[in-house]
This record gives C-alpha cells, sequence and structure tokens, in this order.
C-alpha cells in the first residue's frame, strides 16, 4: 500500500467531532434519566401516595403493557417508519383469543395461539401492504389497518366484551413468581432479547441499515422489504402478546382495548431517544421513555388532573420530544 | 430592441461556489433572431450560466444586460417577466392537467378576475392557436400526460410564447427526443427565430449544433473560450476548442497483467436508457467509459449490479452466465458497485465505520447468525489500517469523515464482500487531490491483484490517465471503443457527441 501520507485529511479535527457527537448522545440519554427522576421526585412530594408501594407496582404493570407494545413501535420507527395500527391490531388479536376460547371452546394454548398468531398476521399484512402494495409510508398502511381492526374487532362480537379466561391465559397478566410479577419478567427478557437480537445478529443490524440509508442497503445486498416485512409482523406480535398480558390483568377481553395505546408508544419512543429520520436509537433508552410516560399519566391521575388535561400533556410530550429529536439531528447535520 | 439588435449582452460574470470557481468571467452575446449554440464539457459551467440567466443562482460579480436594461442580478420572477423563457431537460409541466391549463398556468385568463373565475372558453381558442401557429395538431383540452414526450415539449414552448419572451433558453432539449420528434422541434426553433426570438441552445449533440446554430460559444473551466459564427467553422474546432489543455501527469497509472475475461456483457438493453451494450472485462484490466453526463454509463454499471432491472441481455461473470435481479445476485457473482453519491446510495452515515466496512454479507462474521462483534471490529480495523483510512477509531461515524476517507470506508466494504469486479461510478468525485492519487493507488493495486476494474468518470483526463481501454457511451449506446495508446481527447468526445467511429 501506498506510503503516502494524506496532507489534506484533517484528523485531530474529525477526533473531536465524532467525540463531540458521541457527548451529545450521552448528555441526552443522561439528561432523559435525569427527567424520569427529576419526575418522580417531584410527583413524590406533590402527593404522598406515589411512592407508596403499591402505587409503583400499579405503575410498573400499567407500564408492562406499554412497554411491550413500544417495541414493535420502537422498531418501525427504526426503519424510519410508524405502526399506528398497534392499539387496534391488539384489540382484535384478544377478541380473536376470547372467540376461540369462549364460542368455539378452544383449549387455552391453542387460544394464545390464535392471540399471537393473529397479531403477527396483522403486522405482517401491515409490511405486505408496504413492501408489495408500495403505499407511499407505513404512516397510510398502518393508519388504515388500525381503522380495519377496530372495525372488525367491534364487529365480531357486536362490541361486547368477553370475559373469563382459563389460569394459563391470565398467567402473564395475573400471577407473580414470588414478589415479582410475570409480567415485569417478561419485560425483562423481551427487552434483553431484542437487545441482544438488534446489536449482536446480521438481521438486527440489518435494521438498523435499512433505516440508516434504504438505498445503501439495498445496494449493499440488503434484503429491505423483507426486513420490512419482519420487522412490521414483529411490532403485530408485540402488540398481540401486549394484549395477552392486559387480557390477563384484568382477565376480559374488549373490542375497545388498546385505545390510543400507539400514542403513549411513539411518545415512549421518540423520548427515549429514537429519531423519526430512522437509523438511530436504542432499546434500551425506550424503556425509560415508557417509564416516563407511565409515571407522568400515573402522577396526573393521583393529583386528579382532569383526563382532559392528560391527552393535551401526552401530545405536547411527543410535539416537544420530536422537536428536540429534529435540532439533534441538525445539530449533527452540521458537525458533519 | 436595442440598437445594435444585440438583445443579451452578459459581461464578466462570475460564481463561485465552495472550493470551485463555476464561472469565471464569462461573456456572451446573443443578438435577436438568431439560434445561439452553447458548447462545453461537463463541468464547464453551462448550467451555472443558464441558472444566473434564469434568476435561479445569484451571481458574484458582472452584469446581465438584457433588452436595453442591465441587471446584477435576477431573480426567476424578473426574469420571466423581462422576457426570459427556459425549457429544461426535466420538463416542468404538470402532467394531470391539460394542454391549455399547462400552457397557461400562472398566467391564467379570467372571466371575472375578482372572484378568480377562469376564462377557461377563451383559454382554449388562444391555446388553439398557439398550438396551430407552431404547426402542432394538439387538441388544447388533451391531458398532458397522454402527449410524447415531443409534443409536451411543444407545450413549453407555447408557455414561453405566450409569456412573450425574448429569449428562450434550450438546455438539451432533444435529450429524450426521436429523431422525428427533433426534428419538429428544429422546425419550431426557426419559426420562432423568423419572428425575431434569441434562442440559446445548449445541447452535446454537435451535429445539431452545427445543423441549426448561426453562433456558437464554446464554453471550458467556466470561461468562454470563443464565440464565433458557425458558418465558418467546423465541428472538430469547436471539439478542440471544449477540450484543448493538455494532460499533466497526476495519474499514477500502472498497468498491469491482463488475464481470462472476468465479466462479459451481451446485448444488455433497458427500453429508453441501454441499447445493445456488449463488453469483455479482463482480470487486471482497468476498463474505463466516458461520455457526457447521461450518456447511460451509470445505467449500465446499474443494470449490471442489479441495482436497476434489465429487458434482455446477457451477464456472464467468469465464464457463467448470471442473471441478476437484485443487488444481492451480483453481489454473489463477485461484483462490487461504488457509486457516485457515497452519501446518499453508498454509506449509512448515521452508523460508524466498522459497521459500514462490513455491511455486506454481514452474516459471514459470526455462527448461526449470532455475530462475533471482535471479529467484525478486528476485520474492520485490518482493513481500514491495510487502506490507511484515518479514523479516531472504528465507532467513528462515517458522515464525520472527509470525502476521501468516506471513499476509503466505501472500498473497503467492496474489498471485505471479496469482489472481483470492481465498478467504480466516479470514483473521485468530491475528493480532494491528495486522496485522488491514494484512489488511483487503490485502483492500480486491485488490478495487480488481478481484479476487473471498471471506471466511470466525467473528467476525460481521469479516464485517460487511468483506463487501459476506453468505451465511449453517447445515448444509451457505446460508440467507441480505443486502447489507452489510441485515445485522444478528440476521438472520445467525436464518440461522445454521437459521431460513430470511423475506422
Amino acid at each position: 500500500m501506498s506510503n503516502e501520507v494524506l496532507t489534506n485529511d484533517k484528523l485531530p479535527g474529525e477526533k473531536s467531532i465524532a467525540k463531540s457527537a458521541a457527548m451529545t448522545d450521552k448528555l441526552y440519554q443522561l439528561g432523559v434519566l435525569l427527567s424520569l427522576i427529576l419526575l418522580c421526585a417531584v410527583m413524590s412530594v406533590l402527593s404522598p401516595r406515589f411512592p407508596t408501594m403499591d402505587n409503583l407496582m400499579n405503575v410498573a404493570s400499567q407500564a408492562a403493557v406499554s412497554a411491550i407494545v413500544s417495541i414493535g413501535m420502537f422498531l418501525a420507527i427504526l426503519t424510519a417508519g410508524i405502526d399506528l395500527s398497534v392499539g387496534s391490531v391488539l384489540a382484535l388479536s384478544t377478541m380473536m383469543m376470547g372467540i376461540a376460547s369462549d364460542r368455539w371452546g378452544w383449549g387455552a394454548y391453542p387460544s394464545i395461539l390464535m392471540c399471537l398468531g393473529s397479531g403477527a398476521v396483522l403486522g405482517l399484512a401491515n409490511g405486505l401492504l408496504l413492501t408489495k402494495l408500495r403505499l407511499p409510508h407505513p404512516f397510510i398502511s398502518t393508519l388504515g389497518m388500525q381503522k380495519m381492526a377496530r372495525g372488525i374487532a367491534l364487529f365480531v362480537t357486536a362490541a361486547a366484551p368477553i370475559s373469563m379466561f382459563p389460569d394459563e391465559v391470565q398467567y402473564l397478566g395475573n400471577n407473580s413468581i414470588g414478589p415479582v410479577p410475570v409480567s415485569f419478567i417478561l419485560v425483562g427478557i423481551l427487552y434483553i432479547g431484542m437487545y441482544f437480537f438488534l446489536t449482536r445478529t446480521s438481521t438486527g443490524r440489518y435494521i438498523y441499515a435499512v433505516g440508516g440509508n434504504k438505498e445503501a442497503a439495498r445496494l449493499s445486498g440488503i434484503k429491505v422489504n423483507g426486513i420490512l416485512n419482519l420487522v412490521y409482523t414483529i411490532s403485530g406480535f408485540t402488540a398481540a402478546l401486549a394484549g395477552l398480558v392486559l387480557a390477563g390483568r384484568v382477565n376480559a377481553v374488549y373490542p375497545l382495548a388498546g385505545l390510543d395505546y400507539e400514542t403513549d408508544a411513539i411518545a415512549a419512543v421518540i423520548i427515549g431517544g429514537a429519531s423519526f429520520f430512522g437509523g438511530v436509537g436504542s432499546i434500551a433508552n425506550t424503556i425509560i421513555g415508557v417509564l416516563l410516560i407511565a409515571v407522568l399519566r400515573n402522577g396526573l391521575n393521583l393529583l386528579n388532573v382532569d383526563s382532559a388535561f392528560q391527552t393535551f400533556a401526552i401530545g405536547a410530550v411527543i410535539v416537544v420530544a420530536v422537536a428536540v429529536d429534529v435540532l439533534r439531528q441538525n445539530v449533527l447535520k452540521s458537525a458533519r | 430592441m436595442v440598437a445594435d439588435g444585440i438583445l443579451l449582452r452578459v459581461k464578466g460574470l462570475t460564481k463561485k461556489f465552495p472550493g470551485v470557481v463555476a464561472l469565471d468571467g464569462v461573456d456572451i452575446e446573443a443578438r435577436a433572431g438568431e439560434i445561439h449554440g452553447i458548447c462545453g464539457e461537463n463541468g464547464a459551467g453551462k448550467s451555472t450560466l443558464i441558472k444566473m440567466l434564469t434568476g435561479a443562482h445569484t451571481p458574484d460579480s458582472g452584469t446581465i444586460e438584457f433588452d436595453g436594461v442591465t441587471y446584477t442580478s435576477l431573480d426567476p420572477r424578473r426574469a420571466m417577466g423581462i422576457g426570459i423563457g427556459c425549457i429544461y431537460q426535466e420538463l416542468n409541466l404538470i402532467p394531470h392537467l391539460s394542454v391549455a391549463e399547462n400552457i397557461f398556468l400562472g398566467r391564467e385568463m379570467y372571466l371575472a378576475p375578482a372572484l378568480n373565475v377562469l376564462d377557461r372558453a377563451q383559454m382554449n381558442a388562444k391555446a388553439a392557436e398557439l398550438l396551430a401557429d407552431l404547426g402542432l395538431a394538439v387538441s388544447p383540452t388533451a391531458r398532458l400526460g397522454t402527449l410524447g414526450v415531443g409534443h409536451q415539449q411543444m407545450v413549453e414552448i407555447c408557455r414561453a410564447v405566450w409569456s412573450n419572451a425574448k429569449l428562450i433558453i434550450m438546455d438539451e432539449p432533444t435529450s429524450s427526443l426521436s429523431e422525428k420528434e427533433a426534428h419538429d422541434l428544429f422546425r419550431v426553433m426557426a419559426q420562432m427565430k423568423a419572428r425575431g426570438v434569441a434562442i440559446l441552445f445548449i445541447s452535446h449533440r454537435l451535429d445539431e449544433v452545427r445543423d441549426n446554430c448561426d453562433t456558437v460559444t464554446v464554453m471550458r473551466d467556466g470561461r468562454t473560450i470563443e464565440s464565433f459564427a458557425m458558418k465558418e467553422r467546423s465541428v472538430a474546432d469547436i471539439i478542440q476548442l471544449m477540450v484543448g489543455r493538455s494532460i499533466q501527469n497526476k495519474y499514477p497509472k500502472e498497468p498491469a497483467p491482463q488475464g481470462d475475461v472476468v465479466l462479459s456483457v451481451k446485448n444488455l438493453n433497458r427500453k429508453g436508457v441501454l441499447h445493445d451494450i456488449s463488453f469483455d472485462l479482463k482480470a487486471g484490466e482497468v476498463l474505463g467509459f466516458a461520455g457526457l453526463v447521461g450518456a447511460g454509463r451509470t445505467e449500465t454499471a446499474r443494470a449490471i449490479t442489479g441495482a436497476d432491472p434489465y429487458d434482455s441481455g446477457n451477464i456472464e461473470v467468469f465464464g457463467k452466465p448470471v442473471r441478476i435481479r437484485q443487488p444481492l445476485d451480483s453481489i454473489n457473482a463477485g461484483i462490487a458497485f461504488l457509486t457516485e453519491n457515497r452519501k446518499e446510495q453508498g454509506l449509512i452515515l448515521i452508523q460508524s465505520v466498522a459497521f459500514n466496512a462490513t455491511i455486506v454479507k454481514m452474516h459471514k462474521y459470526g455462527k448461526a447468525g449470532w455475530l462475533s462483534l471482535k471479529r467484525l471490529r478486528d476485520t474492520a480495523r485490518k482493513i481500514c489500517a491495510e487502506m490507511r483510512l484515518k479514523t479516531s477509531g472504528m465507532d467513528m461515524l462515517v458522515g464525520k469523515l472527509s470525502g476521501g476517507n468516506q471513499q476509503k470506508v466505501v472500498i473497503a466494504k467492496w474489498l471485505l464482500s471479496n469482489a472481483k469486479i470492481f465498478i467504480f461510478d466516479e470514483p473521485t468525485r468530491g475528493i480532494d487531490v491528495g486522496a485522488k492519487v491514494e484512489v488511483y493507488k487503490l485502483i492500480n493495486q486491485l488490478a495487480a491483484n488481478g481484479a476487473g476494474v471498471i471506471i466511470i468518470c466525467s473528467e476525460m483526463e481521469e479516464v485517460m490517465g487511468m483506463a487501459d481501454r476506453i468505451l465511449v457511451m453517447h445515448e444509451g449506446e457505446i460508440t467507441g471503443e480505443m486502447t489507452q495508446a489510441d485515445a485522444t481527447q478528440e476521438k472520445i468526445m467525436y464518440a461522445a457527441s454521437g459521431f460513430k467511429q470511423a475506422s
């Protein structure tokens, strides 16, 4: 190889820019974590009920469902997409489980499979709408799916809920191992598993590649459509799994379950530092975003804040988080 | 009208972009009622000049005198207002609207202007009149999208006529026209000329310039070299003025021993883009593709590498026929495609050096889908050290590297894919001089190691300096082939302008 030394490439400058970019990211993560702690502290001062064990467990078990939904949302946003159908997919998948169990007399495990399978199929349908039918953006395909799935969920039982499930169905949402609810363990396993999937498998890395630059990924031999189908299938699956946890906790399935879950999930993922531009984000930070939203909702409830204001607050949080994302991306760009 | 008949007088027009002087004191005079050809190589400054005249860019210095008024800069609205019209390569029309609606877009006729009510009948009648004037058998109510490209262009010209343009700029107007459509266009141009309109005609097709222009200005390196009456000169004169500079020895070419054919392409076709492309590439050979922008060189590379589909043709790699449907097929066959736009198509800027270097077939750095991050990083570190890549580490984001170092990451990525055939599209675009030499040396080394290398270069000096053999393309066809020893800039320019090689 040549022995010439380049005179025009400025190494020291590059180094400091790289460092400052990494610092920006670290600072952001630290900031989100500090916000969570600060929020908890403020809530504890404002409401003495907040820091009680009972309430914290309540926050955590509500967060568990949202945390599972947010996994799929995180993957979709990582590919520069979005999945607006998660709440409806959750409802329809659990309704299918209810019908299988209640009307068709299926056993517990086949019914559970029905739930998870329905979620995966609906998710795959989202993917295919995007990759085969070439709808212009997943915003459209998943918005359509949101309405279609919700409509079917309402239709199949004429909007009636179904309750009374076998113990196995309730297991994930209702049981504990020692003092620890099974749903917490499930969330732990899913997040750790997803972390390794995303960082240690080629398929996981390809998801980042597709989100970072679709065309470069395609020209590098990555099957972009396959990756997108996989991502939306996982998103449907995790929505259904979250539904299974929810059904276990309340021992019922109902067609309006999961309403607005996509909003909380989007907020959690964006607060967790994933970029709407795709290719950037860490699943570990998503859980912080999930907890922040859960604490915010719980705290506002404890303080008897009008639910209308809660809705407003979540909306505002999303707008602020995305605005911060845009600012961060601009900072990174100008550093280039 | 100005006394001496000069409608447009550009004086000392200069425009600098960061790191490059696009226009360097350009002078041009165009008279009413003449067709004025502007010729020059890629990057000679033609497009920048047009953008000054249409107000898309602001000049740094110099003046534009038009119709007796001197301007230091124009904006698009004012340029249109004083009578400068432009017909771009890419048509600026709306396919879903009717012909008449397109002609009057933005300058509609109203029944009741205050109420914004359009006078459709009058517009259709006026459009029919304009179309008939130009001898076009097109209904004003036809949807524009249903017309052929040639007729759409005529609609653009009607627009310009309706806006009372005194000067019409045509940028490569015939590039997407059939011969008949081009013929119609020239007839209409002659008509416009007879009415006293000045036309600036920019074309890579020098035969068209020869046959239709009254005056020609040749540009090179952002300057006007010479203006002359076409009847006094030949195409050969134009070409000489276009290239006229000596090649300095800045290309460290080292010919490598050549072996068997590694890539053989036969009769590759893509409708409207590529026509019967056939060539062979040998191991150790550096094959250059020359031609003007839009000649189909990138499209050839994209078809061979599965980036775009092709309609017919045979591709053989190492003697084995392959059917390439997607990029992965060509990668598996051992072909690497180093795209022209590193940032858009080659790299994931928000990812690390290690990630980008190992992205192709990443699964091979692990077992059963489970990656060995250590192996991945070690591999990346080793290849980057070999290539003398300057980075603070394997975690450095690629977007933060300089152009030369980014190109090295792209090369590293394809070296790690075990490619044996490398297709470089504009290998040194956006790279500073020092890094260019390093890229050239890497190309030499690839060839020395027995790889077949294709380089697509718009700089003629580069292709002449680095390629063992040169293929010249023009409008989707190969129009010339020459060895490095035979190649001259004139020969290349002849072939690139669509004159098939005599010998």
